[in-house]
Formats: structure tokens, C-alpha cells, sequence
């Protein structure tokens, strides 16, 4: 029989794809997530008992769409342009072949969802609601934001996409360079989500991990430029590390092991960083994705090309500087064994990185091959502090450990 | 759909020389296209007169609603099946290059 997990798991499987084919029918966000909220709870109430359909998507899809209707149909008024609208999705739901296969509209969802005409986190969350399945609740966490700004973030957001009529199409070819890169940034940043650390949830993460490999594989059908190509190697050369992650915490990089990585995944995403590469054309997600496939290469942390790294993020500092990338080089800069160089870059990150934790690990990295072993105590201290996260925290203290100082309180001894 | 194309400009830069011909080209294009509804040029904004009335007393002033980096200089209300269309033809204004043009449906009453 069913466990409410195994049923939230399937729905949230399907609930993209679900709620993209509602609503290529019905154009109407409200009318087809409401159809899909109440085709689950259907099946919530009905499965237990009768068991799982031996396809629960073509059931969900035939619940929801039958709960449209009747909800257009009592809402709509004798003659108007409503009315018509259902007399002609009730004639072509006749058509629909019995198969029960449900075409893939989730293109044509992501890219209505990123349209420019709505504000990036409104992309973000909406893209998230709808094609993850996520929760109001979840995507308020996951920005550490509060339900209600989320909630109000969607409302107007689907507002505008009625009222303004932005259109449920994939664009045409001449407009499509202009809009993929939004897709690009929104798919990547559900990626990221499913990467952090969701405490107590039933969402796992693997969904949203699958939702975002798959919307990036569909993209690159479309569209196989280097870059789109680049953020599929990305994300598969991530994803393939996912089962040395962690059941429930994240186990950082430093301590994972390598054996459990998905090796399958890893020759995929190099196949497709190469093909990317060989266009000559780098961009972001092509070195990140570069850096990732250096690290698939070692054994372990220590033996890894360090000095390609580093190499990678400079280059990477060009394309798209940001302060967790500068710190990331210096880190690489660092385990190279180049201090003056990391040290310049980490002195200027002082200012912004303050809550940081792994700033301060790195940092602390650094005073300890500098033999600094009382200021690297002290950050580490600080990055224990700071972590949320107790396999991560369990690492920082064995690295605290082996510094040698026990006593916090006497920062002038050195190990013994 | 009906949208409104609303075209702001920073009188302080100036018009190209060619601007007329320009907007004429445009007109043609978008008359050609059937999108074309309605559309005029406004005199500049310091012939402006901005009405308010409170308290059952009528407020006239010199000037636009507000001081703005840019000034609306004219309109158009285009005909177009989508935003995304609205926003194609809209791009093709001239006095965007330098501009802003501002697009927003009409909106619609239903006639009961």
C-alpha cells in the first residue's frame, strides 16, 4: 500500500509535467493548479484503497482535467467567449488518444515563466511552484524569505501573465537567443536549491535535482549551443556526486567519498563538456562545469589538479566575478600552494563575507600553511559557529583537531 | 489585445533629424501589419497642465503630473494577439533607441 511518501513522491515527479500539458488546455494558472491540487487529493483518497493506477500520471491528468471543465463550466456564463472556449476543449478532449500520453509542454512552461516581462525572483519562484511542485512554504525556505512575500510574489506574478497577456509559447526562433539565457539562470538556481541542505522536508531533493537535469537536457535539444550544453555537463557533473552527499545533511566535498560518485553520469557530463568546449565559445556554466570535471578526476581532495582550478576560476573571475568565486580561487591558490596569491584575494573578501562559513574555513586553511595555527583555531572556531549542518560541522572540528591546540583560551600555544 | 505603446523621451537630448521620416516608415509598417489602432504626437511637456481636483475645488497647475527624466512625447494603441507580439512591434518605435516606451493593455469590460 501507498505511504503518504511514496504518494507525495510521485506526484511531485509528475507535477511539473502535469501542470505544463493543463495548462497548454486551459491557459489559466489558477484553473489548472487547482485542477491538479484536487486531482491529488483524489488520489490521496482513493489509491490507499485501490491501489496505485498503473499509470498514476494519465490518472492525475484525466482527474484534473475533468475538474477543469466542470469548474469552467459553472463559472462560465451562457454565450460569452468562456462558454465557447469549453464546448470546444470538451470536443477535444474527445480527441485525445487513449494512450494516456501526456505531451511534454514543459518547455513552453519554463519559458512562459521567465518571461522578461516578469522580475527575476518572480521567474525563480513561479518556475519552482509550477514545474518543481514546490510548496509556497518550501519556496519561502529555500529563500529565507516568508510565505506570505512568496505568496504574494506568485499572485502577481500569474496576474500579470493574464493580464498582460504574456503568451504560453515557446518563442520564435529570432527571439529565442534573447530569451534563453533567463532559462539557463532560472533552471541553474533550481538546481541549487535541490543541492542545499532542506532540514525536516518530506521534498527530496533528488526531484529537483531530476526537474532541473531534465529541463536542461530538453533545453539543449532545443537550442544546443556550447553554453546550454555547458550547464547540462554542469549539472550532471554536480549531480553525479549527489549519492556522496548525504542522506540528510551535505557532506561537503572535502569528505566525500568518491567511490559512491555516479560514474555514468560523470562520462555524460565530460562527453558533453567537450563537445561544449570544442566550439571555442567559453562561458560560465562551460567553466564551471570544467572545474567540476577536474574534481571527477581525483581520488581525493588532496590529489586533486589544484593549479587547473585555479586556472579556471581566474578565467571564471572574468566571465562572472562574484565573491563566492574569489573565494573559491583562492582556495584553489591555496591547496596549489600558491599563499601570496590566495591570501591577496582572500584579504579583500574580509569585508563582505562575514557570515559567511566558508570563508572562514578557507581562510583558516590559509594560516595553517602559513603555520598561523592560533589565527586558523580562531576561524575555525568561527566556522563551526557559523555551520548549520553537523556533517559539515564534524569535518571542521577534525580539522580543528588536528591543529594540535586544545585550549581556546591560550591562543599563543603552539601544537604540541 | 489592445496595448498601449506610451513613449517616453529626455527632451533635454534632442530629436535625430530624421525622426519624422522615421516614425513615417514606422507608421507605415505597423498600418501595413494591421496592428495599428490609434496614435498621436504630443507638443512637448512644458505646454503641459496638470488638473487635480480635491475637495471639491479644482487644482490647476503648470507642468506634467511629475518631474520625470523622461517625458512622455506621444502614443500609440496597437492591436496584437500577445505580450509578446505588443512588445515586437513596440521595440520598432524609433524613440526607443533612446527612449523608453512603456507598454500596457487596455483594459477590457465586459459587455453584459
Amino acid at each position: 500500500m501507498n505511504t503518504r511518501r511514496d504518494l507525495i513522491r510521485v506526484f511531485r515527479a509528475d507535477h511539473g509535467r502535469l501542470l505544463a500539458a493543463l495548462l497548454a488546455q486551459f491557459r489559466d494558472f489558477d484553473l489548472a493548479e487547482d485542477a491538479l491540487q484536487a486531482a491529488f487529493a483524489k488520489a490521496t483518497e482513493v489509491w490507499p484503497q485501490q491501489g496505485q493506477p498503473e499509470r498514476p500520471a494519465a490518472w492525475l491528468m484525466t482527474v484534473a482535467r475533468r475538474h477543469a471543465l466542470d469548474r469552467l463550466r459553472k463559472t462560465a456564463r451562457q454565450g460569452s467567449e468562456v462558454m465557447r472556449r469549453t464546448i470546444t476543449m470538451l470536443t477535444e478532449a474527445q480527441d485525445i488518444p487513449n494512450k494516456g500520453a501526456i505531451p511534454d509542454e514543459r518547455l513552453r512552461l519554463i519559458f512562459t515563466c521567465c518571461h522578461p516581462a516578469l522580475a527575476q525572483e518572480a521567474q525563480v519562484a513561479l518556475t519552482l511552484r509550477t514545474l518543481g511542485g514546490l510548496s509556497t512554504a518550501e519556496i519561502a525556505r529555500a529563500f529565507l524569505s516568508r510565505e506570505p512575500a512568496i505568496a504574494k510574489r506568485l499572485t502577481r506574478a500569474k496576474t500579470k501573465i493574464r493580464d498582460a497577456g504574456i503568451p504560453y509559447e515557446v518563442p520564435e526562433p529570432a527571439e529565442l537567443p534573447h530569451r534563453l539565457p533567463q532559462v539557463l539562470a532560472v533552471i541553474y538556481l533550481i538546481y541549487n536549491e535541490s543541492y542545499s541542505a532542506f532540514e525536516g522536508t518530506t521534498l527530496t531533493r533528488a526531484d529537483l535535482a531530476e526537474e532541473a537535469l531534465h529541463l536542461a537536457r530538453i533545453t539543449f535539444r532545443l537550442r544546443p549551443l556550447p553554453e546550454t550544453q555547458g550547464l547540462l555537463a554542469l549539472l550532471l557533473l554536480h549531480d553525479a556526486r549527489r549519492p556522496a552527499r548525504g542522506q540528510h545533511e551535505m557532506i561537503p566535498l572535502e569528505a566525500q567519498d568518491r567511490t559512491l560518485w555516479d560514474r555514468d553520469k560523470i562520462n555524460k557530463g565530460r562527453t558533453h563538456l567537450l563537445h561544449a568546449l570544442a566550439h571555442k565559445r567559453p562561458g560560465a556554466y562551460q567553466i564551471q562545469a570544467a572545474i567540476s570535471a577536474v574534481h571527477t578526476d581525483a581520488a581525493d581532495w588532496d590529489a586533486t589538479d589544484w593549479k587547473q582550478i585555479a586556472g579556471l576560476y581566474k578565467t571564471l573571475s572574468v566571465i562572472a566575478p562574484s565573491d563566492v568565486v574569489t573565494l573559491n580561487h583562492a582556495v584553489a591558490l591555496c591547496q596549489a600552494g600558491d599563499l601570496t596569491e590566495a591570501e591577496a584575494l582572500i584579504t579583500t573578501l574580509a569585508g563582505s563575507l562575514v557570515r559567511y562559513q566558508p570563508f572562514y574555513a578557507a581562510r583558516a586553511e590559509l594560516y595553517r600553511r602559513q603555520g598561523q595555527l592560533a589565527a586558523a583555531c580562531t576561524d575555525l572556531d568561527k566556522a563551526i559557529e557559523l555551520s548549520r549542518n553537523t556533517a559539515e560541522t564534524r569535518w571542521l572540528q577534525r580539522r580543528r583537531d588536528a591543529l594540535g591546540i586544545e585550549n581556546r583560551d591560550a591562543p599563543g600555544q603552539d601544537a604540541v | 489585445m489592445k496595448y498601449l505603446a506610451l513613449i517616453y523621451a529626455d527632451e533635454a537630448l534632442g530629436d535625430p533629424d530624421d525622426l519624422m521620416d522615421q516614425y513615417e516608415a514606422y507608421f507605415q509598417e505597423i498600418t501595413t501589419a494591421g496592428v495599428y489602432v490609434g496614435g498621436e504626437a504630443l507638443e512637448p511637456v512644458s505646454t503641459a497642465t496638470s488638473i487635480r481636483m480635491r475637495n471639491g475645488e479644482r487644482q490647476v497647475t503648470d507642468g506634467p503630473f511629475a518631474e520625470t527624466k523622461e517625458q512622455l512625447g506621444g502614443y500609440f494603441v496597437l492591436e496584437c494577439e500577445t505580450l509578446d507580439d505588443a512588445i515586437k512591434w513596440a521595440s520598432k518605435i524609433p524613440s526607443a533607441k533612446y527612449g523608453t516606451v512603456e507598454v500596457r493593455p487596455l483594459m477590457v469590460f465586459d459587455e453584459e
